[in-house]
């Protein structure tokens, strides 16, 4: 509660550097890209300005877009999906070690991540690629190369392996917090394993569970350089189409309205991701 | 219901045959062998690492033991895992679940157990006025102190009737006046309720006020097990003797049998006779064991009878109910003594004062011969 004006005028005061940061960095952009996407193309690809609804009329048309965003929704939610599985056992394990041993065996999971993005990604490429690693083992034992690279598969792996962290780490807080006694409780009221999991476990590590999966969701599903590198033509993804817009064509306004259209599906899937968990077991219906 | 009568029940509640643990190598619980009636409340008693809480989560099913058996209701639960045994537990941090309400931590047993929803409201209404907390149903534990989240795990507990309920020091995070209220409720609670209760404690007024009979444990083993008082008057250790209330010791030798009184003679040359629990012999190296309240001092002439030293009064010690005395004996070692103030006085002459001189006096009855 704030007691007088003078004070009132102190938290602005206090809070004015965030404002002006998201005001410059987040608010302005976001304002030119609107302002962009009302606008059409010259013929020498730059922005002529001239106020149209075109791109979006356009873009509703425009089955490439559509194929591309699905297909981005696809990756992401097995990518997101498949981390969320493998991180909770992980962050489960971790969670319940001795003190040291948590810090050493989370320490284990950044290291790589200390090396540089792109090196991992052509890492991947080394991997998977035709004659790469995985294929000459596979030559060597007799059998029939397979082509690993540049498929949805070769950027679904790598989008798992680079976003794991992300997962581990808000799971990690979670399960840490977690009174694990809790789960001896439930055994002790009769529930099984499972039971004692969903209606117990799972419902408290929800935060966490929800934070990983954004964290992991966001940029797994606007990702350009995974995609681009390890996707080829089967992996081509909105990230790339927008890369495509801005970069090679260029369309900046067409490019601008893709952005809107996909944010505000995203705000879309966020916003039904939390009226869906909201309904997760909190003890009403008995088991 | 007679828990000490032979053969009351053919069937007991808990049968614990040679049970053994052992976690890397070192033993937690060491070959404990217990029998527990039906209706019984009993305690097990030890200081902190003495294997009380490890013996209480075999029986739960969270720990398996090494070696040994353990049989509850006549069935022998092996591997069988906790949440199949027909037995519940309070633990000791009371592992309420957070985000559940009340009415939903009282009702997970049942609902685990799939009885309907109809009679899952009925017995959660008749739970929650048991332990006094009707209204409280829609609450969430963080809303609750801790006296009335203790009564959220009883309920959450005795609402599937179970066999046995284990209890792991239920009331060790309350304090002093809360925990003796709480003494009580429990105790009328397992009287109604006729299940067998198994509490774990370090508290030994608590464990003397409330139980049937007692299991002191030290080191992994039980030393002794036995009812309140047969465990206060007539400890066979001086460990029982030293953990239960407060005692004297005095090292000696036996030097004479008769009648089953001892004749002992403490390293300092004082010569004491005692009653021995277990057979001594003469030459055994013993333990004298004297309880405080259990012995007088007299002033004047020698009295005539067989324990009576000459003492000087060191401290003198009021504290309400009985004045606390230190003397020193004339080998020069101290000795508590203990009087119960039974006349209402503000005389100060009416106590002793440091440098008196007095007798100290017992009935060999209350001087114990120990074996260790």
């Amino acid at each position: 509660m704030l007691r007088s004006r003078q004070e009132q005028r102190r938290a602005w005061w206090q809070a004015s550097p965030a404002a002006i940061w998201l005001g410059l960095f987040f608010l302005a952009p976001l304002a030119l890209i609107v302002l962009y996407s009302l606008q059409s193309r010259a013929n020498d690809g730059t922005v002529l300005w001239t106020w149209t609804w075109a791109n979006y009329a356009q873009l509703m048309r425009d089955s490439a877009f559509w194929r591309t965003l699905w297909l981005s929704i696809w990756i992401a939610v097995v990518v997101t999906a498949i981390t969320l599985v493998i991180s909770y056992p992980l962050a489960y394990f971790i969670a319940t070690r001795p003190r040291r041993w948590r810090i050493v065996l989370l320490f284990g999971i950044m290291i790589p991540f200390w090396t540089n993005f792109l090196v991992r990604i052509y890492a991947w490429k080394v991997l998977l690629g035709n004659a790469g690693v995985i294929n000459q083992l596979l030559e060597g034992l007799g059998m029939q190369p397979l082509n690993l690279i540049n498929s949805r598969l070769a950027v679904i792996l790598a989008l798992i392996y680079g976003e794991l962290p992300y997962m581990v780490l808000p799971l990690y807080a979670a399960l840490e917090r977690f009174d694990h006694t809790q789960m001896e409780a439930a055994y002790d009221l009769g529930a099984n394993h499972w039971r004692a999991f969903r209606r117990v476990m799972l419902p408290q590590t929800m935060a966490g569970i929800t934070a990983g999966a954004i964290l992991v969701f966001i940029p797994t599903v606007g990702t350009f350089a995974v995609s681009d590198i390890l996707g080829g033509t089967e992996g081509f993804m909105i990230g790339n189409l927008l890369d495509l817009h801005f970069r090679t064509t260029p369309n900046w306004p067409y490019g601008s309205a893709i952005s809107m259209i996909f944010m505000l599906m995203l705000l879309g899937a966020i916003w039904l991701y939390f009226r869906v968990t909201k309904e997760v077991p909190d003890g009403e219906n008995p088991g | 219901m007679n828990p000490h009568g032979p053969a009351a029940n053919p069937v007991w509640a808990v049968e614990l045959n040679h049970v053994t643990k052992t976690f890397h190598g070192t033993a937690a619980v060491c070959d404990v062998n217990l029998r527990i009636a039906d209706g019984e409340f009993f305690s097990l008693l030890g200081p902190s690492g003495c294997g009380k809480t490890t013996l209480l989560r075999m029986i739960a099913g969270f720990e398996a033991p090494s070696d040994g058996s353990i049989i509850i209701g006549g069935t022998s639960v092996g591997d069988m895992p906790p949440h199949r045994r027909d037995v519940n537990t309070v633990f000791q941090s009371y592992a309420l679940f957070p985000h559940l309400s009340v009415r939903e931590n009282v009702a997970f047993g049942l609902q685990m157990k799939g009885v309907p929803k109809a009679e899952i409201a009925t017995r959660v209404q008749a739970a929650l006025e048991l332990v006094q907390l009707p209204g409280f149903g829609d609450r969430k534990p963080r809303q609750l102190s801790g006296g009335q989240q203790q009564r959220v795990a009883l309920a959450r507990a005795v609402i599937n009737r179970p066999k046995v309920l284990l209890l792991d020091e239920p009331l060790a995070a309350l304090d002093l006046k809360l925990r003796k209220e709480m003494q009580i409720e429990l105790k009328m609670l397992q009287e109604r309720l006729g299940i067998t209760f198994i509490f774990v404690t370090h508290d030994q007024e608590e464990a003397l006020s409330l139980s049937d009979r007692i299991a002191v444990m030290n080191h992994g083993s039980v030393l002794q097990v036995g009812p309140p008082a047969e465990i206060y008057e007539r400890p066979l250790t001086q460990f029982v003797a030293d953990f239960i209330g407060e005692c004297n010791f005095l090292p000696g030798r036996v030097t004479a049998i008769s009648d089953g009184i001892a004749e002992v003679e403490t390293s300092s040359a004082l010569r004491i006779s005692g009653t021995a629990p277990q057979p001594v012999a003469p030459g055994d190296q013993v333990m004298i064991a004297i309880r405080p309240e259990k012995v007088r001092l007299i002033e004047g002439e020698r009295p005539s009878i067989s324990n009576a030293f000459p003492v000087q009064i060191e401290r003198v010690a009021y504290i309400g109910s009985d004045t606390r005395i230190i003397v020193r004996l004339p080998d020069g070692s101290s000795f508590d003594v203990w009087e119960s103030n039974t006349i209402s006085t503000l005389d100060p002459a009416a106590y002793y004062a440091a440098g008196d001189k007095a007798w100290l006096t017992w009935t060999p009855q209350n001087a114990l011969v120990l074996t260790e």
